[in-house]
């Protein structure tokens, strides 16, 4: 009885520790092997608009910012320095951000995207399911999302998940 | 009136011109209340322990302008939610349906509630036993003797 007791008590710490080493933020996004969402947004910087099925037969990364996001700030080198690499081309959603402040966080910290689509009121968002900015998608040649990046990415994410995947995704 | 009563007057009376009727949340007081209806059942995603009609979260207002377009175009609860768990998964429903994913979550409590119950039982059980045993024949005769106040030794 008393060792049944403490092997119950042991096995609920175990429990407990490992839900403790769990991100709740993390919510698995349904979106994962589903297609991208169409959507047709105007462009951040230049004229003209983009649609993610001109990037069919391609592996691309989206990525959600915005300059009111700190995270964004601290993701940002990462991104500046993986464009460097032309692993893939990288697409940014500009999310709820007013286009003067967007255009001088860019011209500020650098710009590591193809360029950037303007989602103002935050709907092309939703139809992701962004709920914390950043995010970033992994979108394969069919246009089917793969992986999904909730939160900043990090040097470790990059070169441990993201860069691996397109490479298995591209061959 | 006395010249304080003038001079309240005095004071309150151009609050009072300024002062208007709280104008209504929304035109579509229905709309307002299925909004209401859905969204108390829909978690926030950003303040995850919230409802959705609680949150004042930038996210939880576009959500809810979302769900009252979905309203307004005529489609029931079920493909409002439906919409919703779509883009955000099961996380967002405050009562998940019940599939091989969720199946802890749903009978994990049950299974706590027999095995507490299972081991409160066992236990009961043993002290019961114990205490029969404590009480043998001569103790049984003395405390008789004791009830009826008739030996003390």
């Amino acid at each position: 009885m008393r060792i049944g007791l403490i092997i119950a008590f042991f096995a609920l710490v175990a429990l407990l520790a490992i839900g403790l080493t769990r991100n709740p933020r993390e919510v698995p996004s349904p979106l994962i092997d589903k297609p991208a969402p169409a959507f047709d947004l105007p462009r951040l910087a230049k004229e003209g608009r983009f649609s993610p099925a001109e990037m069919r037969g391609k592996v691309w990364l989206f990525n959600v910012w915005a300059s009111w996001c700190v995270s964004c700030r601290e993701e940002h080198p990462i991104l500046v320095e993986f464009a460097k690499t032309r692993r893939a081309p990288l697409i940014g959603l500009n999310y709820k951000d007013p286009r003067d402040d967007a255009l001088k966080w860019l011209a500020r910290y650098g710009d590591p995207y193809e360029f950037s689509v303007v989602d103002a009121d935050g709907r092309i968002g939703i139809d992701y399911g962004v709920y914390g900015v950043p995010e970033t998608y992994v979108i394969d040649r069919a246009g089917v999302i793969r992986y999904k990046q909730i939160g900043p990415v990090t040097p470790d994410v990059l070169a441990k998940k993201i860069v691996p995947l397109i490479e298995e995704l591209e061959r | 009136m006395n010249l304080r009563g003038w001079w309240l007057a005095a004071v309150l009376l151009p609050l009072a011109v300024l002062a208007r009727e709280a104008p209504p949340v929304a035109a579509d007081e229905q709309v307002e209340q299925r909004l209401v209806r859905i969204s108390e059942e829909l978690r926030c995603l950003v303040c995850q322990n919230e409802s959705l009609a609680a949150s004042r979260a930038e996210l939880a207002l576009d959500l809810k302008r979302e769900v009252r377009e979905l309203i307004k175009a005529g489609k029931t609860d079920d493909e409002i939610r439906d919409f919703l768990v779509k883009r955000y998964g099961d996380f967002v429903l405050y009562r998940p349906p019940l599939k091989e994913s969720t199946l802890a979550l749903w009978l994990g409590p049950f299974a706590l509630l027999v095995g507490g119950v299972a081991v409160a039982a066992v236990f009961i059980r043993r002290r019961r036993a114990a205490q029969q045993a404590s009480l043998s024949a001569e103790d049984e005769r003395r405390a008789d003797a004791l009830l009826r106040g008739e030996d003390r030794t």
